[in-house]
């Protein structure tokens, strides 16, 4: 089976852009991937896009063609929708693409555009992603669904939000010098627990932003790299999806999340790398307690023990492993369609030595993405590394 | 518009008759199934939902979508009942005494804002 090479990647600023249209967003992510990878257009075979509410925002279905023909592709472009996991799924479907030898080079990301709807639609339009008529119609917002989550993880395994506190003040200082984050800015755990609530145990700065913004990658097989003399020093090793009830009142645990275990149990297989060996992860911290249950559900904590990571400094710029030295979703942004991609970019940038905050890891070579949809009803894992 | 299934819940819950599907292996689950969601039973008949259950997990809720705009600060929970779960808005307790474990009964309630029928838990 052919390697996957990460030849080229693109973001936008993560930010507001509420006049910038989603199709301009992801054209510039897109055409930066392109220059990056220094890859022919026509040599583009397939676009693999993930957006997940702009049939609300833009009143804009069947986004595929229309951003492919922005990005300036002609090849087959498909459009997936899973919620905040758009984008892991998608890249995903280009990964299993170049390994079947259905193609030698694909463009992946997302996009999303938020900031052109009032907070009050963008907390309608993405509680859309929780189970309308069991979930929605009985008060649940996302944030509201995590919170339970929170609440049953203090209920059953202790910690308290000075813990979360401490995860947001951490991914703040990692997005303070990335160009691409919305908020290139300290907060302190203080700041953090005096914000105000949004639902409780959740405070707003245990939040991520409203975010606009895109990302994309170009990924070829490692035969195109090497005929091309394509410089793609970042391998996609491995790749995990699981699966969960929609709703959290029929899930098994409301403070773990099986999904994610299971793509991590996936992508660990597929790569034969183990939770030990990964240097560096990015993780789907939407809200902080989202952070504590991806390090359960990765291996690198037991539950219950997650919660005191960031505070006890393991899990800091200067801890054992750190996780979202991008900012995370938390402090770098949240365009919910595009997350998954930017966590690839994020991480190819962190190993390849050209991240701002490539030097704390300087001797990484394995690294670790998560994206999750929903309350994690769907999560993506993937492991990348150095392979020379 | 109807919603087949969720609707004729909705009202026997509210009429005091509420159920649940359960399929041979005792699996909980709620309208509109036809197979069972944990076990892929296609056995599935309706049973009475239990009188009361315990709060698992809840939580008090201050910016709400627009559709629950006027109800803020609201508490919301997930609520074991055995062999289902149910999600809802907690009413008649004050916050600071609701907590994990609480028993609680479920109704169904006219929502603040909108005035469509809500899963409402109430302490029993």
């Amino acid at each position: 089976m052919t390697s996957v090479r990460v030849a080229g990647v693109g973001l936008t600023q993560f930010g507001r852009h509420p006049d910038r249209t989603g199709r301009d967003l992801f054209a510039e992510a897109a055409l930066t991937a392109r220059e990056d990878a220094g890859v022919p257009r026509q040599d583009i075979e397939a676009l693999h896009y993930g957006n997940f509410m702009g049939a609300l925002a833009e009143h804009q279905a069947h986004q595929g063609p229309l951003v492919a023909e922005a990005a300036g592709l002609t090849c087959p472009a498909t459009r997936y929708e899973q919620a905040c996991a758009s984008a892991g799924v998608a890249a995903r479907q280009a990964i299993k693409d170049v390994r079947n030898g259905e193609a030698d080079v694909v463009l992946v990301g997302g996009m999303e555009r938020m900031t052109n709807l009032e907070t009050a639609e963008v907390t309608e339009s993405l509680a859309i992603a929780a189970d309308e008529l069991y979930e929605v119609r009985a008060g649940i917002t996302f944030p509201g669904a995590y919170a339970l989550m929170a609440q049953a993880y203090f209920s059953q395994f202790g910690g308290e939000r000075e813990d979360l506190a401490h995860i947001a003040a951490k991914n703040h200082h990692n997005a303070v010098n990335n160009e691409f984050a919305q908020y290139q800015r300290e907060i302190s755990v203080e700041q953090a627990l005096d914000s105000p609530p949004v639902a409780e145990p959740l405070h707003l700065f245990d939040a991520c932003p409203i975010t606009d913004g895109a990302s994309a990658l170009v990924l070829v097989s490692d035969e195109y790299a090497e005929e091309h003399d394509i410089d793609a020093p970042v391998a996609i090793t491995g790749t995990g999806q699981g699966g969960d009830k929609m709703a959290l009142q029929d899930r098994d645990h409301l403070a773990q999340t099986p999904a994610a275990t299971k793509a991590a149990e996936e992508a660990y297989a597929d790569s034969g790398r183990s939770p030990e060996e990964i240097d560096v992860a990015e993780v789907h911290d939407c809200f902080t307690i989202a952070e504590v249950l991806a390090l359960e559900s990765l291996g690198f904590y037991e539950p219950g023990e997650g919660i005191g990571a960031a505070r006890r400094g393991e899990t800091t710029r200067d801890g054992d492993r750190p996780i979202n030295l991008s900012g995370g979703l938390k402090a770098k942004g949240h365009p919910v369609g595009a997350t998954g991609g930017s966590q690839l970019v994020e991480m190819t940038r962190l190993l390849r030595g050209d991240h701002p905050n490539s030097d704390v890891v300087a001797d990484a070579e394995i690294g670790l993405t998560h994206n999750a949809g929903g309350t994690v009803a769907s999560a993506v894992v993937h492991v990348l590394e150095v392979v020379n | 518009m109807a919603d087949t299934g969720y609707d004729e819940w909705i009202d026997a819950v509210e009429a005091g008759e509420g159920y649940y599907l359960a399929c041979p292996e005792s699996h909980g689950s709620l309208p509109p199934r036809r197979t069972c969601p944990h076990c892929g039973a296609l056995e599935l008949e309706d049973q009475p939902l239990p009188d009361s259950g315990t709060v698992e997990s809840f939580s008090v809720v201050h910016v709400a979508a627009p559709s629950f705009a006027g109800d803020t600060p609201y508490a919301t929970a997930v609520v074991d009942f055995g062999p289902v779960r149910l999600t809802g808005v907690v009413r008649g307790v004050e916050f600071d005494d609701l907590e994990v474990g609480t028993s609680v009964g479920v109704t169904v309630e006219e929502h603040e804002t909108t005035g469509d029928p809500v899963v409402v838990f109430r302490p029993r």
